[in-house]
């Protein structure tokens, strides 16, 4: 099959060629949601007060749906592929799976697989550390996330397009929310200032890894896939500064429009941070010890 | 012009002989008013101290489904203390204090969340005993005598209807799964079964605030009449899910058309009620943590307002 042209002219993406990239490419949306979905329930029964315990968790349980979706697609996408094309993602896929016999399914996929297979963005697995930290994050990756998903609803990728859609709505909600208590926390009083600060000096080096492609997106953007993170990076600079300016914060030295020196990255192509490793072995526990029955 | 008092008792007492309502604005006993914020703020403790045992399990639940479903059912304990929190706020205590009792120990809540949650079975013999439980102690508050306490009992009760059925298909599931998962379900069982008798509080003979509570109708139903229910209720139920309840003088009494069963271990639940539980110390140690460690945030939060209220205020002027 060649790339079809659509009627704007641009060559849009078709599937089977792309097919093992859009694979990964949909693992990693979903690992990006399952994680900080992980991360921010922790909050559940803790939060700083009920009202806010509420709202964290209804963002967790929105971006756990949403991961839901994105595993849902890749197990179908993987389970019509040719033996040739599961090969070429054969990388991915969870050793344990491999003995059961039968399709793939949601959880094998969010469960069984090993650190090194996990796509998600290593922003998402640091701890959720205090408040501060757990809201600016929630803004980097809901405002990064409401970009990304508003290129995805215009993709020709129809299962894709449609997650996007229904997602957005979500998001949406969730960049208002994270922007809200930035600048709550940023005007309100010394110590919460401070603290904002030292989470931005924190987080700030994970943010560049948004905004490079993978090797798995870079494939689709060849095709003519029609989302391009790097496309993103200026609207998202402008959201977050618009937040930090209300907020009085100031951006660490290197970060802002000329960028740091230094991004830590790799999340997005299986290397992760010593944190990652005991997020699994938690939320995996009891797939592992039990292979293969239903719950 | 003053009313004499005793011409409100008057009214009150008609109004709860009518079944009509009382409202905050209404004259009512003193006594009443405090029986009542002693129950709401140790039902709202209770929601809110209960969201720990379940939340144990959030990151490890076995599945995206179950992970979601559990999250879900946690927030909505959490919105269950909001109300209660609200209703006893109509009464003329401040949240605040109610947490500052909690913290202190001057107020109680249910020493079912006491006992720990081991295994991924314990979520689902918690939604099936504990929720269970609580729906028998909380269907007849829906008409309890004081408006707002009624009124957010009948959104609660909607939802703990959900939790108690989730709770039973978590464990319909693993009864029907693995040797491994029947022993699991079957072991929490095991471990629930008396804490969740307890729930329904002392025998009548030995119930301090009962009598008082069922003039006033804020109960209705005594202690023994409502264990005997749930007793009857999950005797039945449990032959679904083909496990054993662990009472040796668990049976069928025809004359009674009830299920006749063991002795409470009272001696235990005073000890859980009096902190010696295997986690009392645990859960108000969270509940005091992220109290104390939220304690910047709030403060920051009324900051904020307040900043934002002047700068309003100015660009008005
Ligand atoms: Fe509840
Ligand atoms: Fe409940």
């Amino acid at each position: 099959m060649t790339d079809a042209q659509n009627s704007t002219g641009l060559s849009i993406f078709s599937p089977p060629e792309g097919a093992p990239a859009l694979f990964s490419y949909t693992l990693h949306l979903a690992d990006t949601a399952l994680i900080l979905g992980q991360r921010n329930s922790e909050w559940c029964g803790h939060g700083p007060v009920l009202e806010q315990d509420i709202a964290i968790t209804n963002i967790s349980l929105d971006l756990l749906g949403q991961s839901r979706n994105f595993y849902q697609y890749a197990a179908a996408l993987y389970n019509d592929f040719s033996t040739q094309e599961k090969e070429q993602v054969n990388h991915y896929i969870p050793r344990l799976w491999k003995a059961y016999n039968r399709e793939i399914n949601e959880d094998d996929l969010a469960f069984l697989r090993d650190e090194n297979q996990y796509l998600n963005l290593l922003l998402t697995e640091l701890p959720k550390g205090d408040w501060a930290q757990t809201i600016l994050r929630e803004l980097f990756i809901s405002a990064f996330q409401f970009y990304q998903y508003s290129q995805l609803q215009n993709i020709s990728d129809a299962a894709l397009a449609a997650i996007a859609e229904k997602s957005i709505k979500e998001v949406t909600y969730h960049v208002r929310w994270s922007s809200e208590w930035v600048i709550r926390l940023g005007d309100g009083t010394a110590e919460s200032n401070r603290r904002l600060q030292q989470a931005l000096t924190e987080l700030w080096p994970y943010t560049g890894e948004l905004f490079i492609p993978a090797s798995y997106e870079m494939q689709l953007i060849k095709k003519g896939f029609g989302t391009d993170v790097r496309s993103i990076k200026n609207n998202w600079l402008k959201k977050v500064e618009a937040v930090f300016t209300e907020a009085t914060l100031s951006f660490p030295s290197g970060g802002g429009r000329e960028g740091a020196s230094w991004y830590q990255q790799g999340g997005k192509e299986g290397q992760h941070t010593e944190y990652m490793g005991y997020l699994l072995a938690e939320m995996q526990y009891l797939q592992k010890t039990f292979p293969n029955v239903v719950w | 012009m003053r009313m004499p008092v005793l011409n409100a008792e008057t009214i009150f007492d008609d109004k709860i002989n009518a079944e009509i309502r009382i409202e905050p604005k209404d004259w009512m006993p003193e006594k009443y008013r405090q029986t009542l914020i002693r129950q709401i703020s140790q039902h709202a403790h209770s929601e809110i101290v209960g969201m720990l045992p379940e939340g144990n399990w959030i990151t490890r639940a076995p599945s995206l489904k179950r992970k979601q479903i559990l999250l879900a059912k946690v927030q909505d304990e959490a919105g269950h203390g909001l109300y209660l929190y609200s209703a006893a706020e109509t009464l003329g205590i401040s949240r605040d204090e109610m947490i500052e009792q909690l913290h202190s120990g001057k107020a109680k809540y249910s020493s079912i969340f006491n006992y720990p949650t081991l295994t991924w079975a314990d979520i689902g013999a918690i939604g099936w005993l504990v929720d269970g439980a609580a729906i028998m102690n909380q269907v007849p508050l829906c008409r309890a005598s004081y408006g707002p306490y009624s009124r957010a009992m009948i959104r609660v009760c909607k939802e703990e209807s959900f939790h108690q059925r989730q709770g039973f298909e978590i464990l319909l599931v693993l009864c029907q799964g693995t040797e491994d998962q029947k022993k699991m379900a079957q072991d929490a069982l095991n471990r629930w079964w008396w804490p969740s008798l307890m729930m329904f509080g002392p025998h009548d003979s030995d119930s301090m605030h009962s009598e008082q509570s069922m003039k006033w109708k804020i109960k209705r139903f005594s202690n023994d009449e409502l264990r005997q229910r749930f007793v009857d209720m999950i005797a039945e139920q449990a032959k679904v899910l083909d496990l054993t309840l662990p009472d040796a003088d668990l049976k069928w009494n025809e004359v009674r058309s009830h299920y006749d069963f063991g002795k409470i271990n009272w001696e235990e639940f005073w000890n859980v009620v009096n902190g010696n539980g295997p986690c009392n110390k645990q859960r108000l140690e969270a509940r005091k943590n992220a109290w104390n460690d939220g304690a910047w945030v709030r403060e920051a939060a009324a900051a904020h307002a307040e900043k934002r209220a002047i700068r309003n205020t100015v660009k008005v002027a």
